[in-house]
């Protein structure tokens, strides 16, 4: 199961796109997966015959575990139980043959369990629970890499030397609400970016001490020039900068001056990042995701229009590829102004520092020299976690942000 | 307390023995005049006379025969077999005779008596007569079989043998009967089914038994030179079993290796793993390995014989493997 996206910890088997005994080359798709975010075409890493296939279409395994076997037609399977991952039970029990392999017979499968887990003695299985350890993240150096008292000792006085683990993104426990029981109602079953945004939401909002700062910004000067861009752009490329790739470019270049605001909360530290990744939260039929665009603030309208759109539009036909969750994002923007939204907060996307909440461009009364006078104002609140930044940070930044986008020629040049 | 040879502590015994209580006789091949095969009776027969010190015929199936009657009939018989490879011609008397009487006449009727025989190889006396069958006896409910090694235990533990109201097979070491060690002057008994730490450590425990216990002490030497503890537990009584001193000490040290003379298969290193696992599987840091015979009937050939026993080298370089060293 590959790993498509950093926090993506297991996945699901939507479809088989090839089938046992198909002939692959290097780069075709052979399934289709559901991840927490998206469902994703897995492509496969090397040319041969699918052999076996292991883990059948609904089923969720763990990232890592094997889900298939692609060799060479002649070569032999390999021992399924001696690694002990991803076999399912019985499937050693017969060498399939490599033209036409059937799945192992429903018999087998109680005869053969699967050998698994981890090479420890029980005392240092003992050792461990006691001091509530996980084995499996000990390295053995008894006979055959077996895990004794010594190496639980020793990981727990490293552990106790080391500083604490940053905490993202473990799994929080949702809270499940009764439901009033007397209400005829239909059950939906989580889509598992469903339950990924649960988790992460509630992870968010019940360990990062959110505050909020909501400024108004008079977007004249830059719908100005996003006309003329796209004029300019009509003719030459086919690119149309939106309102939200202005906002994207000016909180890049805004964000790689406040290094604070483009950061994670890692326990004893707070960790600045060093590229700027700025996430566009995306509403898509199967829910909400951050498309990420990689070294943002290096990158020119255009680049961020282009890429932007691309990836949304495959994103709302479930198009979307492994690389698309390569990169890690370090802030989001999300933007409802489309939707007329004239201004709402929004829960940072864990782990990091801050998220940008945008509403709508909307002509409104302002007083400018001591007259009222009509302006294109445009309502940001960010989001700040409160063990990173402080509200001075947060209205540093914003001050900042609008004045780029009050001049935005900054954004061109 | 006085220093005595294993043989001659055994001796001790007898003779006490023999003079607290009448009912107590020696019978065997050769025990009377020849003083026994190794020499562990002898001038009983000038102490007691012949009528308790008798010798028998070839035919270790009447001796035990004999002795199992006369046990019932109200004597203590401590009867001799030359070695244990013909306590195999005995098999019957010992197992389906002595060893059920209790239970077939419903505790109405016993059968107290010691069976003396001798176990071991290392002597070059080829293959039929170089075996251990205590694991074969000890699979046997109704018989106690008792393997001291060093002459402390000879004495107090055949004084105890005497003592128990049914039948014991008491299976000295052929290589033993010269070793010294200090004995008591004066009569003791030790408890059947006890067995005794003979060092005290703290990182290994070697189980061993009979002449195995010295194999394990010289190798707790040389581990003590590399700064590992070992502790040695000889087992004494192989039936009844101590699970009790051998979890105890594996508890502690949570590591253990069984050392045999003989073979592996179905052996007492596989019962005392066995009971390990069973009382003290959370306290084991590693599996409970054994060192025991090659699965071969022993050789004449000295090099043969040697290369097919246990050794302290064969003993390291298990630790070795275990990582212990």
């Amino acid at each position: 199961m590959p790993k498509m996206g950093y926090d993506m910890e297991e996945g699901k088997i939507v479809q088989w796109i090839k089938q046992e005994g198909d002939e692959v080359q290097k780069g075709d798709v052979i399934a289709e997966i559901e991840t927490g975010k998206v469902n994703i075409e897995v492509e496969a890493f090397d040319a041969g015959v699918l052999r076996r296939i292991l883990i059948g279409e609904g089923q969720t395994v763990p990232v890592g575990e094997a889900i298939a076997w692609i060799t060479d037609a002649s070569e032999e399977l390999p021992d399924f139980a001696e690694d002990g991952r991803g076999a399912p039970a019985g499937a050693q029990a017969e060498e399939a043959p490599a033209e036409v392999p059937e799945p192992a017979p429903a018999e087998a499968e109680e005869e053969f369990p699967p050998v698994g887990g981890v090479k420890a003695s029980p005392l240092a299985r003992r050792v461990a629970q006691e001091h509530g350890v996980d084995v499996t993240q000990i390295e053995g150096t008894g006979p055959g890499g077996r895990i004794t008292r010594t190496d639980v000792e020793a990981f727990i006085e490293e552990a106790e030397k080391a500083p604490p683990k940053p905490e993202a993104p473990e799994r929080v426990e949702v809270a499940v609400p009764e439901v009033l029981p007397d209400v005829p109602a239909e059950r939906m079953e989580l889509t598992q970016l469903r339950k990924t945004v649960a988790r992460r939401m509630t992870q968010s909002k019940t360990q990062a001490p959110h505050f909020y700062e909501t400024i108004s910004v008079d977007m004249g000067k830059a719908m100005a020039l996003r006309k003329e861009i796209n004029e300019y752009t009509q003719e030459h490329e086919d690119v149309k900068v939106s309102v939200n790739d202005l906002v994207v470019k000016a909180a890049a270049q805004v964000l790689s001056k406040y290094p604070r605001m483009n950061a994670s909360f890692a326990g004893e530290e707070v960790v600045l990042h060093q590229q700027v990744n700025v996430g566009v939260a995306v509403a898509t039929d199967e829910g909400l995701l951050t498309l990420v665009i990689p070294n943002t603030d290096g990158k020119s309208l255009s680049q961020i229009s282009r890429e932007t759109r691309d990836k949304v539009m495959r994103a709302r036909e479930g198009k979307l590829r492994a690389d698309d969750f390569e990169t890690d994002g370090t802030f989001t923007v999300s933007n409802l102004g489309m939707y007329g939204i004239e201004e709402f907060i929004a829960i940072i996307n864990p782990p990091e520092a801050a998220i940008m909440a945008v509403g709508v461009v909307n002509p409104s009364p302002v007083v400018r020299d001591g007259e009222v006078t009509v302006a294109q104002v445009m309502r940001v609140t960010v989001s700040g976690d409160h063990r990173v930044v402080d509200g001075a940070d947060v209205a540093e930044f914003l001050a900042e942000f609008r004045r780029v986008l009050q001049n935005p020629m900054a954004l061109v040049v | 307390m006085a220093e005595m040879t294993y043989r001659e502590a055994l001796r001790q015994a007898l003779i006490e023995a023999m003079e607290e209580d009448e009912d107590i006789f020696v019978m065997g091949e050769d025990v009377n005049k020849y003083g026994g095969s190794y020499g562990v009776t002898k001038d009983l027969a000038d102490l007691f006379g012949d009528r308790r010190v008798r010798d028998t015929p070839i035919a270790e199936a009447g001796i035990i025969g004999v002795a199992t009657g006369a046990a019932m009939a109200g004597l203590r018989p401590v009867a001799e077999l030359m070695t244990i490879n013909f306590a195999l011609v005995a098999a019957d008397s010992i197992i389906n005779s002595a060893a059920k009487v209790r239970s077939m006449f419903a505790g109405q009727s016993s059968a107290p008596m010691v069976i003396r025989t001798v176990g071991g190889a290392g002597a070059q006396l080829a293959a039929t007569h170089s075996q251990n069958f205590e694991a074969m006896f000890s699979h046997i409910p109704g018989l106690y079989v008792m393997m001291p090694a060093v002459p402390y235990d000879c004495k107090g533990l055949l004084r105890s043998a005497i003592l128990v109201n049914d039948p014991v097979l008491f299976i000295e070491h052929a290589k033993l009967y010269n070793l010294r060690g200090e004995v008591p002057e004066e009569p003791y008994t030790i408890p059947i089914g006890r067995a005794d730490v003979k060092r005290q450590g703290k990182d290994v425990t070697l189980l061993a038994y009979s002449a195995m216990v010295h194999v394990a002490l010289d190798v707790a030497e040389k581990l003590a030179d590399r700064g590992v503890d070992a502790e040695v537990v000889d087992l004494r009584s192989i039936r009844p079993l101590d699970t009790e001193t051998i979890v105890r000490s594996v508890k502690k040290t949570n590591r253990a290796v069984v050392v045999e003379e003989s073979w592996r298969s179905f052996g007492v290193g596989a019962e005392v793993a066995t009971r390990v696992q069973e009382e003290a599987f959370e306290w084991l840091d590693a599996p409970v390995h054994r060192v025991s015979s090659e699965e071969v009937p022993f050789a004449y050939s000295k090099v043969l014989e040697q290369a097919a026993l246990p050794s302290a080298d064969k003993v390291m370089e298990q630790l070795r493997e275990m990582r212990i060293l």
